[in-house]
C-alpha cells in the first residue's frame, strides 16, 4: 500500500523551567492511502500528543518534538510555520473532543465553515457560503439554510460535532486526524456521528487516524490498530488480528475490560492500577506494575517492538 | 431590542427621581450657609439682607417645599437660576457640558485604543521586556494619583518641553468659536477651519491623557489577562488548525471573545473618568462641567449642584445602556429578547 504518512522514531518532551518529561518515546507507525489507523489507550498514553505532534499545534515553548512525520514525502518538523500553515486544515485537518467547547462562541457556524475554505483557495465568499452549506448538508444537519446562520450555543453537542466535521472537511483533505471524536456525546449521537464518518470516508478517498479509549469505535471502524501505552507503541496489528488474538497482556486486560452481553458478571473486569505518571516511570518494562506476567527481567529491561511474522508488533518479553 | 432600551430609559425617570431626592438631602444636610458663602461680611451683619437674600433663593422655605418647588420647575424644564452666576442652571450646563464631553471622548479613545493595543502586546509577548514595560505603565496607570499625575505631566510637557499649551480649550486671542455642537474639534473640521483644529487638538491632548490614563491602565490590565485566557481555549486551537495565521488567530478569534469583560471594565473606567474630572479641569483650567461643580459645591449653589447631579447620572445611565447594548452586539448569548 502506498504511504501517505510516515512517523519514524517521534520523541515529544514537556520542558518547563525545572525538569523535562518524556512523553512520546521512539513512537513509529505509517498510514497506508486511504486506510483508517486507530491509536488506543487511557489517558496520559500520549495519543493526543501525537496527534497534536503531527499537526505541530504543540506550544513550541514547552513541547520539544524530535524525530520525523513524513506526509506525502515531506517532513512536516522541517516545514517553517507559514509553510506548516498551508498543510493545516487544508491537506491535514483535525477533529477535536469537545464539541460544546471547540466552536468560536460568537461565530456563526457558516462562518466558521467558511474560514478555512477562504483560507486555502481562491474563492469569492460567495462560492465559500455556498460550498459551506453543501457541507453542512454532506454532515447531515437538516435545515441548513437556517442552520448556516445559528451560533453553537442554539446547537446541541451532536450538532456542533456535524459542524466541526465539517470543517475538517472544507478543503478535502488528505488525512483527518479525529481526537476521540464521540467521547463527550451520547450513545445514540455517537453511533450517527460514527455512522456520518464511515460515509464519509466512503464518499472521501481519505486517510483517518482514530484516536479513542473505546474499542468499540475500533472494531467497527478501522483497518489497523496502535495499542499505547506512557508514550509507546505496546501493540500494532490489524484489527482482525488484535481481537482474535492479542498479544500483549496489556491488549487482553483491555479487551476483558470490555463488558459483554453473554457474560453474567456483578463486576467489571479492570486492569489493576493506574497509569503511571509521566515524571515518575517504572524501570524495565512500564507496564510491569500492573502485569500479573511480570518476572525479574521485566522490572530491569525495557522490551523493544519487536516486528513478527504476520506483520503485527509486539512490545513484550512473553512473545 | 426597542423594547429593552425603551424599559431601560423609562427606569431612567425613577433612577432620576431617586437621584434628586438623594442630593437635596444629602446637600442640605451638611450644616452650611449659603448665605454666608455668598454674601460679604458687611451685608451679612444686616439680617434685613440675609433674609431677603433667603427669601429671593428659597431658602427659607421648609425643605420639602423647597423640594417640589424645584421638582415642579424641572418637569417643565426649568432647572432653577444659579445662585453663583445668576444665569440658568439649564444655560450653565450647556455651556460647559460640551467641553466636558470633548474631553471624555478623547480621554476614552485615548484609554480604549491605547489600553487594547498594549494589552494584546502584553498578552502576545507574555513575560517578554515589551510585557514588562507594559504592565509597569499600566499598573501606574491604575496606581498613580491623577492629581499628581496631571502635575507632573504639566510641568514636562508644558514647561521644560514647551510642546503644549498649559490650560484652556483653545487659544482666545486667536479663535471664538461659537454656535456649532461645542465641541471645537468637531466644529473645526465641520467648518474646514485647519488652524482651529491643530490648536484645540494641542490643547486637549494632555488632559485627555492625563485623564484617560487610569481607565488606559485598567483596559491593559483586562485585556492582557482575558486574552491569555482565550488564548488557551479549545476553539482557538480549532482556529489554528484551520491553517490560520497566528496574527488572524489573535485578532480574528481571541480577542473579540476576550473583549467581553473589558467593555464592563471600560464602562466602569468612563464613571471614574467622570469623578476624576474635576481635578483634571481645575488643573489644566478646562472650563467644563467638573470645574462648574467644583465652583457650585464651594459657594453652596444648590440648583447648580442638584443639575450637575442629575447630568451626571444621565450620563452614567446612558452610558451604562450603551454597554448592554454593545455585549449583544459582540455576544450573540446575550442578546436580548
Amino acid at each position: 500500500m502506498e504511504k501517505l504518512l510516515e512517523v519514524k522514531n517521534l520523541n515529544v518532551d514537556f520542558v518547563n523551567r525545572d525538569d523535562t518529561v518524556r512523553v512520546i518515546s521512539n513512537l513509529s507507525f505509517s498510514l497506508g492511502k486511504s486506510e483508517v489507523l486507530g491509536i488506543v489507550g487511557e489517558s496520559g498514553s500520549g495519543k493526543s500528543v501525537t496527534s497534536l505532534s503531527i499537526m505541530r499545534l504543540l506550544n513550541e515553548a514547552s513541547a520539544r518534538v524530535r524525530g520525523t512525520i513524513s506526509f506525502g514525502g515531506t517532513d512536516l518538523l522541517t516545514l517553517s510555520e507559514r509553510e506548516m500553515q498551508a498543510v493545516r486544515g487544508n491537506q491535514i485537518a483535525m477533529i477535536f473532543q469537545e464539541p460544546m467547547t471547540s466552536l468560536n462562541p460568537i461565530q456563526t457556524c457558516g462562518r466558521q465553515i467558511m474560514e478555512p475554505l477562504l483560507l486555502h483557495n481562491q474563492i469569492s465568499k460567495k462560492e465559500a457560503a455556498d460550498k459551506a452549506l453543501r457541507l453542512l448538508e454532506l454532515c447531515g444537519i437538516p435545515d441548513a439554510k437556517n442552520r448556516f446562520h445559528e451560533y453553537p450555543h442554539q446547537m446541541s453537542g451532536g450538532m456542533r460535532q456535524r459542524v466541526m466535521i465539517a470543517i475538517a472537511l472544507a478543503c478535502s483533505p488528505k488525512l483527518l486526524i479525529a481526537d476521540e471524536p464521540t467521547t463527550a456525546l451520547d450513545v445514540t449521537i455517537q453511533a450517527q456521528i460514527l455512522e456520518l464518518m464511515k460515509d464519509i470516508r466512503k464518499k472521501n478517498d481519505m486517510s483517518i487516524i482514530m484516536i479513542t479509549h473505546d474499542l468499540g469505535i475500533i472494531s467497527d471502524f478501522c483497518d489497523r490498530v496502535l495499542i499505547m501505552y506512557t508514550g509507546e507503541i505496546f501493540e500494532a496489528a490489524t484489527v482482525k488480528q488484535l481481537f482474535r488474538d492479542p498479544l500483549h497482556p496489556y491488549t487482553q486486560g483491555l479487551l476483558q475490560a470490555l463488558p459483554r452481553i453473554s457474560r453474567q458478571t456483578d463486576r467489571l473486569e479492570a486492569i489493576e492500577g493506574m497509569v503511571p505518571d509521566a515524571g515518575q516511570m517504572p524501570k524495565g518494562c512500564h507496564f510491569h506494575p500492573r502485569c500479573k506476567y511480570a518476572q525479574e527481567r521485566c522490572k530491569k529491561e525495557r522490551p523493544e517492538l519487536k516486528e513478527l511474522p504476520d506483520g503485527r508488533c509486539v512490545r513484550c518479553f512473553r512473545v | 431590542m426597542l423594547r429593552y432600551i425603551l424599559r431601560r430609559l423609562s427606569l431612567m425617570v425613577v433612577l432620576l427621581f431617586g437621584v434628586s431626592i438623594m442630593v437635596f438631602a444629602i446637600s442640605h444636610m451638611v450644616p452650611s450657609n449659603p448665605a454666608a458663602a455668598n454674601l460679604s461680611q458687611t451685608a451679612l451683619n444686616d439680617p434685613e439682607i440675609v433674609a431677603a437674600y433667603e427669601a429671593k433663593w428659597g431658602l427659607d422655605k421648609p425643605l420639602y417645599e423647597q423640594y417640589f418647588i424645584y421638582m415642579e420647575n424641572l418637569l417643565k424644564g426649568d432647572m432653577g437660576t444659579s445662585i453663583r452666576t445668576g444665569r440658568p442652571v439649564m444655560d450653565d450646563l450647556k455651556q460647559y457640558f460640551p467641553a466636558t464631553l470633548e474631553l471624555s471622548i478623547f480621554a476614552m479613545i485615548f484609554a480604549i485604543v491605547l489600553g487594547i493595543l498594549s494589552g494584546v502586546l502584553s498578552a502576545v509577548f507574555q513575560n517578554k521586556p515589551i510585557d514588562q514595560v507594559l504592565r509597569t505603565v499600566s499598573v501606574s496607570g491604575v496606581s498613580l494619583p491623577s492629581f499628581w499625575f496631571a502635575l507632573v505631566v504639566m510641568s514636562f510637557f508644558c514647561g521644560t518641553l514647551k510642546w503644549f499649551p498649559s490650560g484652556g480649550r483653545i487659544d482666545p486671542r486667536l479663535f471664538n468659536p461659537t454656535g456649532g455642537t461645542g465641541l471645537y474639534v468637531i466644529d473645526a473640521i465641520a467648518w474646514g477651519e485647519w488652524g482651529m483644529l491643530k490648536d484645540s487638538l494641542a490643547h486637549i491632548v494632555l488632559p485627555a491623557l492625563v485623564l484617560g490614563f487610569f481607565t488606559m491602565g485598567l483596559i491593559t490590565r483586562q485585556t492582557r489577562s482575558n486574552l491569555l485566557e482565550t488564548m488557551s481555549m479549545d476553539y482557538i486551537r480549532t482556529a489554528r488548525a484551520k491553517g490560520m495565521k497566528e496574527s488572524r488567530v489573535v485578532w480574528g478569534h481571541a480577542l473579540n471573545n476576550a473583549l467581553i469583560p473589558v467593555i464592563t471594565v471600560a464602562g466602569m473606567g468612563f464613571c471614574n473618568l467622570l469623578g476624576g474630572m474635576v481635578f483634571v479641569e481645575k488643573i489644566f483650567s478646562w472650563p467644563g462641567i467638573g470645574q462648574y461643580a467644583y465652583l457650585s459645591a464651594t459657594t453652596l449653589d444648590f440648583p447648580a449642584i442638584c443639575g450637575v447631579s442629575l447630568l451626571i447620572a444621565v450620563t452614567y445611565v446612558v452610558v451604562n445602556l450603551l454597554i448592554d447594548i454593545l455585549y449583544g452586539v459582540i455576544d450573540p448569548r446575550i442578546r436580548y429578547q
